[in-house]
């Protein structure tokens, strides 16, 4: 049992830590402002070309072939350095890994990983959301292609994608869970419009809706079979839970350090309330960075995803708005000055209860698939 | 990096599970039964977990905190109602001072609060020290101050007296009629330095404690939810119980991450920054465990609130264990100062 870097990945942190020194673009905090969803891409890119991203994925995609312990490596030297969190698209790769054919994988993965092409997710939608398998988005077979028609929410950088992966109904006879196929569709073209959403801190630029207005997709491009779209689903959502898939270790890690640096830099303005928000905060982010490392290190028995990505999700949404807290308490409401990034923290912070999955179903997933309740 | 435990970790975590299994107290009632007792009391001598930090070479210790910690959690689990944090932090204090292994038990004293180890300036103990995890300890362990340091001195605790909270462990005041007994061939003075890194190893000791609290009574609840039926269902099939119980669960997952690390840094860190590790570990640990051995006594009903009920001898050995070494307020403040953020309260 050992929490310490091995000399490989000793050296590895030395690295990427001089490599950030020189390569930090110095974004806002994500989720406050537009202007950080703008420069994900070049961020991705960068990261990438680097050798920094994608560390644990096999080299024929573009991935480093490591184990995945140095993507919490990665995490922390960036919380560290300041620098932006890697970008989240772990769950999407982790999908075609498990359920593409080798040619889906060999067109779409490279572009996937190296942030060259850029993806989105549509499977929610105005009244599939919890109930992700009653969606009504559909897909219908016209010769050699697919024609899609329906309407996707919550639909993540839809408004930069050059592709979005879809859930859609291709057998309305067939139970709901099985009458799903996913499908990736090209977003440049005339069927599909994207529209954005101004979420409650002012950002537009990270969820969108999606109407497809029989929009075509190659009949090749269903990623697993026709009926496996429900299996592929809950391969990505339930990994699009973990912590250490979404980078967000350095997300929060960076907004503590932003914080504690704010508080020690004017020891006398800040009341117990306050200190006592950002001590939690602190203890959490420090929690869920620890969590990650154990998570990770039990990847390398060959265990992946499964229900605890759920008991993850759950305590990763406790940081997330524990920082939130710390982030009011600390940066106030705004009343006083024209900076409000902390008040569109807090306020972001109030989305990890919902997205993914909301923490009502993650808590009904640990009781009935960890704890046996229902039994 | 590979936070696994090793497969000889695997097998002390097993061996200690099953001695526990067969051995603690299956009902409240069981804890007044002498001859389990003392079955277990010689079981757990057999093992050899209490000269886990016996020196051996060098005055290293035998083994690592982190296996430490995975007995303490397994007897926790199973409300083991032997000593076991009392005489491995007396062995750990002996072996930071370069001093012969105890003839005998020997546990440790406290303040009376439980968050540091009882200090004298001359002749007799502490009138409000108190000594814990006494099981057959005929001394305890407390600090002497001298020029630069600290001496160890040995207490007798009081014969009659069982004080506090936990039904599982036995606190006594001090003897105030005994004479301390110096411990003899210490080969160096302990120093604030060695007191911060003793303490950086019990407060994880505390949180592997509370870690297998918070399973057992997790466990104990899951149990009921499963066979207790109303309305004609189980209640473990109603939301509003299975969320209690998911909160308390991953709150436990969370606990156990920050506490291995804890008991890893407790051996590898410097002192200063494993005593903020463990502070850290402490603070959510004990918040959490307190919440989880609630939320079994609720999700046991009214019998959760009655003697009988184990739930309650879960709550208590939590209390007990956020206490020593300092609780959730205590921990709180060594994190604000290892920070830099506003606490003014000394580390040690």
């Amino acid at each position: 049992m050992d929490f310490g870097d091995s000399p490989a990945e000793s050296e590895f942190r030395l690295g990427l830590r001089a490599w950030l020194r020189t390569n930090n673009p110095g974004l806002p905090p994500s989720s406050t402002t537009d202007e950080y969803w703008a420069g994900q891409a070049g961020w991705h890119r960068a990261l990438h070309a680097a050798g920094f991203f994608a560390m644990s994925w096999p080299t024929d995609i573009g991935g480093q072939g490591l184990p995945s312990v140095y993507d919490v490596i990665v995490d922390e030297e960036l919380a560290a350095a300041g620098a932006p969190p890697r970008p989240s698209v772990g769950y999407l790769v982790q999908g075609f890994l498990r359920h593409g054919s080798d040619g889906l994988k060999s067109r779409f993965l490279p572009g996937l990983v190296s942030g060259q092409e850029r993806w989105c997710q549509g499977f929610s939608e105005p009244d599939a959301g919890s109930d992700l398998a009653s969606l009504r988005t559909r897909a219908e077979r016209e010769g050699d292609e697919y024609v899609i028609t329906g309407h996707k929410v919550w639909t993540s950088y839809s408004d930069v994608a050059d592709w979005c992966l879809v859930l859609a109904r291709t057998d309305p006879e067939a139970p709901k869970h099985r009458g799903l196929s996913a499908f990736v569709v090209p977003m440049h073209q005339s069927g599909i419009e994207q529209r954005p959403i101004r979420m409650i801190n002012g950002v537009t630029r990270e969820f969108g809706e999606v109407i497809f207005d029989r929009a075509g997709v190659p009949a090749d491009n269903m990623v697993g079979s026709p009926g496996e779209g429900w299996s592929l689903a809950m391969t990505i959502v339930s990994h699009e839970r973990e912590p250490g898939e979404l980078g967000y270790v350095a997300r929060y890690c960076k907004l503590v350090n932003e914080l504690v640096d704010q508080a020690r830099g004017e020891p006398t303005r800040y009341g117990e309330e306050a200190l006592r928000d950002l001590s939690w905060a602190l203890i959490e982010a420090e929690m869920l960075r620890l969590h990650v490392r154990r998570r990770l290190s039990d990847r390398l028995d060959g265990v992946s995803h499964g229900p605890e990505g759920s008991v993850d999700k759950l305590l990763m949404t406790s940081v997330e708005q524990a920082v939130g807290h710390a982030a009011l308490s600390v940066g106030g409401t705004a009343s006083g000055t024209r900076d409000d990034t902390w008040l569109k923290v807090y306020l972001y912070s109030r989305a990890q209860s919902v997205m993914g999955g909301t923490s009502q179903i993650q808590r009904n997933l640990v009781a009935t698939r960890i704890l046996e309740l229902d039994k | 990096m590979d936070t696994r435990l090793s497969p000889e970790q695997v097998t002390l975590r097993d061996s200690a599970a099953s001695l526990v299994d067969k051995l603690g107290p299956k009902s409240v009632q069981q804890l007044d039964d002498p001859e389990r007792i003392g079955k277990l009391q010689a079981a757990v001598a057999g093992t050899g977990w209490h000269e886990l930090r016996a020196p051996a070479d060098g005055w290293a210790p035998l083994a690592s905190a982190v296996e430490v910690a995975i007995v303490a959690e397994e007897l926790a689990l199973g409300l083991a109602d032997v000593a076991f944090v009392g005489p491995t932090l007396a062995a750990e204090l002996r072996r930071l001072a370069q001093a012969p292994a105890a003839a005998s038990s020997e546990t440790v004293a406290f303040a009376a609060d439980l968050s540091t180890i009882a200090c004298v300036a001359a002749g007799t103990a502490p009138p409000d020290a108190v000594a814990v995890d006494v099981g057959g300890s005929k001394t305890a362990l407390l600090c002497a101050s001298v020029t630069d340091g600290y001496r160890l001195v040995g207490a007798r605790p009081a014969r009659e007296a069982h004080l506090g909270v936990d039904l599982t462990r036995t606190t006594a005041p001090l003897s105030m009629e005994d004479p301390l007994i110096p411990v003899i061939d210490q080969g160096r003075i302990v120093t604030e330095e060695d007191l911060v890194r003793w303490r950086a190893f019990g407060l994880s000791l505390s949180c592997a404690d509370l870690i297998g609290t918070m399973r057992g009574a997790i466990r104990l609840a899951c149990d009921y939810a499963r066979s207790r039926r109303q309305y004609g269902v189980t209640i473990g099939s109603f939301q509003a119980v299975q969320h209690l119980l998911a909160d308390a669960f991953v709150s436990m997952e969370g606990s156990r991450s920050v506490a291995l690390h804890a008991a890893w840094g407790a051996d590898a860190l410097p002192a200063d920054e494993a005593l903020a590790a463990a502070a850290i570990a402490k603070a959510y640990c004990a918040r959490s465990a307190r919440t989880a051995c609630e939320i079994a006594i609720q999700v046991h009903g009214g019998i959760g609130n009655t003697w009988d009920c184990l739930a309650h001898l879960y709550l208590r050995r939590a209390l007990h264990s956020s206490d020593l070494f300092g609780g959730v307020g205590a921990s709180l403040a060594l994190v604000r100062e290892h920070h830099g953020i506003g606490a003014h309260s000394g580390l040690r």
